[in-house]
């Protein structure tokens, strides 16, 4: 991945579901600076700012710098996180230029 | 009748139970009526459950039993705490054998002043949520069914007034969990926690919505315990006191779970002819049921007795032989119900003859292993069955210290992730049944055994089960999930943890969020 790529969102993206175990991620265009995240969870008080973490870094190493974040989660694990925050951003972003990685469990 | 004089007879003064001479003015006037017409006229029978609270002489801060073998479609307990509450009674201890998600109307009563203070087995749902959230100045004592019953036939936890539901009864009170006379109305099969209540409360009056004729035999409580019998319209939701059947599992998690855990039962040394067991009614031990019959069949071993609450499962096993005798003290669905009704060596037991640690001799004591689940395992095998992962009170102890100190074998199944929560922890959140009384741990992804018991764990590797320890099996589930942080509690104690010899086991403190 280039050092300095930004990938633009143009769209609303989503991926996921509302299913036990899963995340959906909504990710839409924002004028200014900076990701607005808001996040629902099922693990909120365990695992919330795990989750905030992963989503953020995803969006980082993605590019991206500006964009409003709603994500529902049910449980997810990392790996799914990571997973349906990057497949959002593509659709937003109305990219196909995927680089997929070996996410999740170390 | 030969002339005596009573002072002169030799040692008389020294007889017990002899009240004097007899006097024909003391016996009453015979009853003239007819069977049919005296069971019409029984004085048992009130037409209200607020007459039958007048006649018992209830008082402020008395103590009132109820049971929970109507489930989750219990209408009893919230129509008389509402009846008792329009009567302006206060500062009542209520002391039910479970409450569950359909009696959050008591919160109002708490709040108003009417109850005071709660026994349970467990809490769910909006009330569960309320009293880990600080709802009562008393904590609520969680005692096992053992336990409770311990405390019951001790006298230290003294009912005043039992109010037992039953899906049947007759004018004088002989009461029982289902209805012999017609197919209709609600069905609970044993009335195994009522049971007790009945024999020990001062008062009891039965609730029921099937008064039918004398006598209601076999009965599950006798009418020689009974003082009042109130006919209502309905006691439950029949759709919430029993499933059909209890449904068989196809999440493929459990089944292995079920199929590692039958593997284990069978190399345990403890699967030999006329074997004991008791099963839960969660997928994981439904499914355990399942495969352990098709081992029976084919090694043909029977089992001599299944104990506790009974599913369909195990009743299709007694009639077809393999499961000799039912010991019943709770029917999990209506297969279960309908065979207390129809099967001769389906038993129903009462709590303490279940479980209970002071009487005599309780059934669980006769266990070659039961089979249990669990919220979360830490690694000293310690087992939270009764609050949630984020510390909200939302489960019941139920029989489980009970039968896992009684069980030779105590088998926890679990998943080792429930969604993203680990199942397998260094530290439950509460302890409702110590790590000593338990053997074996099996999940979904490898079977942890007691280092207390070598020798289930050299027989599990000798049959090739996947064995390894309670702290890999930790390190894996915060592998992949990660280490969740923990929940955020206040100081205040709002239920207390009894074991079943009644000592505090642990406590649980209110949650902040």
């Amino acid at each position: 991945m280039e050092e300095f790529f930004v990938m633009e969102i143009k769209k609303t993206g989503v991926a996921g579901t509302m299913e036990s175990s899963d995340i959906i991620v909504s990710i839409e265009p924002k004028e200014t600076d900076g990701i607005e995240l808001t996040l629902e969870s099922a693990v909120m008080q365990q695992y919330g700012k795990q989750i905030e973490k992963v989503i953020r870094e995803t969006l980082g190493e993605l590019g991206i710098t500006r964009a409003y974040v709603n994500a529902v989660d049910k449980g997810a694990l990392d790996c799914t996180v990571a997973a349906r925050t990057a497949a959002a951003a593509y659709r937003a972003a109305e990219s196909t230029d995927f680089v997929w990685k070996n996410g999740g469990v170390k | 009748m030969s002339n005596f004089d009573f002072d002169s007879i030799p040692h008389i003064a020294e007889v017990s139970a002899c009240h004097g001479a007899y006097a024909e003015e003391n016996v009453n006037e015979k009853n003239l009526m007819s069977f049919d017409e005296r069971q019409k006229e029984s004085k048992k029978v009130l037409p209200s459950i607020e007459e039958a609270i007048r006649r018992v002489g209830l008082k402020d801060g008395m103590t009132i039993s109820f049971h929970h073998h109507f489930r989750n479609g219990d209408y009893v307990i919230n129509m008389v705490m509402d009846v008792i509450a329009k009567m302006g009674f206060k500062g009542l201890t209520l002391a039910a054998s479970s409450l569950t998600d359909c009696h959050w109307p008591l919160i109002e009563h708490i709040k108003n002043g009417v109850i005071k203070h709660i026994e349970t087995s467990g809490l769910r749902g909006k009330l569960g949520d309320a009293v880990s959230h600080g709802l009562m100045d008393f904590p609520v004592i969680f005692r096992s069914h053992g336990g409770r019953a311990a405390a019951i036939e001790s006298g230290e936890l003294h009912i005043d007034v039992a109010f037992l539901g039953a899906p049947s009864c007759d004018p004088y009170g002989n009461a029982n969990g289902y209805n012999r006379d017609s197919e209709e109305g609600s069905c609970c099969g044993s009335l195994g926690y009522a049971k007790l209540d009945a024999l020990y409360a001062d008062k009891c009056i039965i609730i029921t919505d099937h008064l039918v004729s004398f006598p209601n035999t076999p009965f599950g409580i006798p009418e020689s315990q009974v003082d009042y019998v109130v006919k209502v319209d309905n006691i439950g939701d029949p759709n919430g006191i029993m499933s059909g059947a209890t449904r068989y599992t196809k999440n493929p998690k459990e089944l292995l779970i079920a199929q590692y855990a039958t593997n284990a039962i069978v190399a345990s040394g403890y699967f030999k002819d006329n074997f004991s067991m008791q099963m839960g009614s969660g997928g994981a031990s439904l499914a355990v049921a399942r495969y352990l019959r098709e081992k029976m069949i084919e090694q043909d071993i029977k089992c001599r007795f299944a104990l506790g609450g009974i599913t369909g499962q195990i009743v299709q096993m007694h009639e077809e032989g393999l499961v000799k005798k039912i010991l019943d003290v709770q029917s999990f669905d209506l297969i279960a119900a309908n065979s207390v009704k129809n099967n001769r060596f389906h038993q129903q037991i009462d709590a303490s003859y279940y479980a209970s640690y002071l009487n005599k001799g309780a059934a669980v004591n006769q266990l070659d292993f039961v089979i249990l689940s669990a919220l979360e395992v830490d690694t000293d095998f310690n087992v939270n069955v009764m609050t949630g992962s984020d510390g909200v009170i939302r489960g019941a102890v139920g029989g489980h210290p009970d039968t896992a100190a009684g069980a030779s074998m105590t088998v926890v199944v679990c998943p080792l992730l429930r969604g993203r929560i680990p199942t397998i922890c260094s530290k439950v959140n509460t302890v409702c049944t110590p790590g000593k009384t338990v053997d074996v741990v099996v999940t979904d992804q490898g079977i942890a055994v007691n280092p207390a018991r070598p020798e289930l764990y050299k027989r599990f590797v000798e049959a090739g089960l996947p064995v390894t320890t309670i702290e890999k099996l930790r390190d894996r589930a915060e592998r992949i999930a990660g280490t969740p942080e923990s929940i955020k509690y206040g100081d205040k104690i709002v239920g207390v943890l009894m074991y079943r010899d009644n000592t505090v086991l642990d406590v649980i403190r209110e949650v902040i969020d």
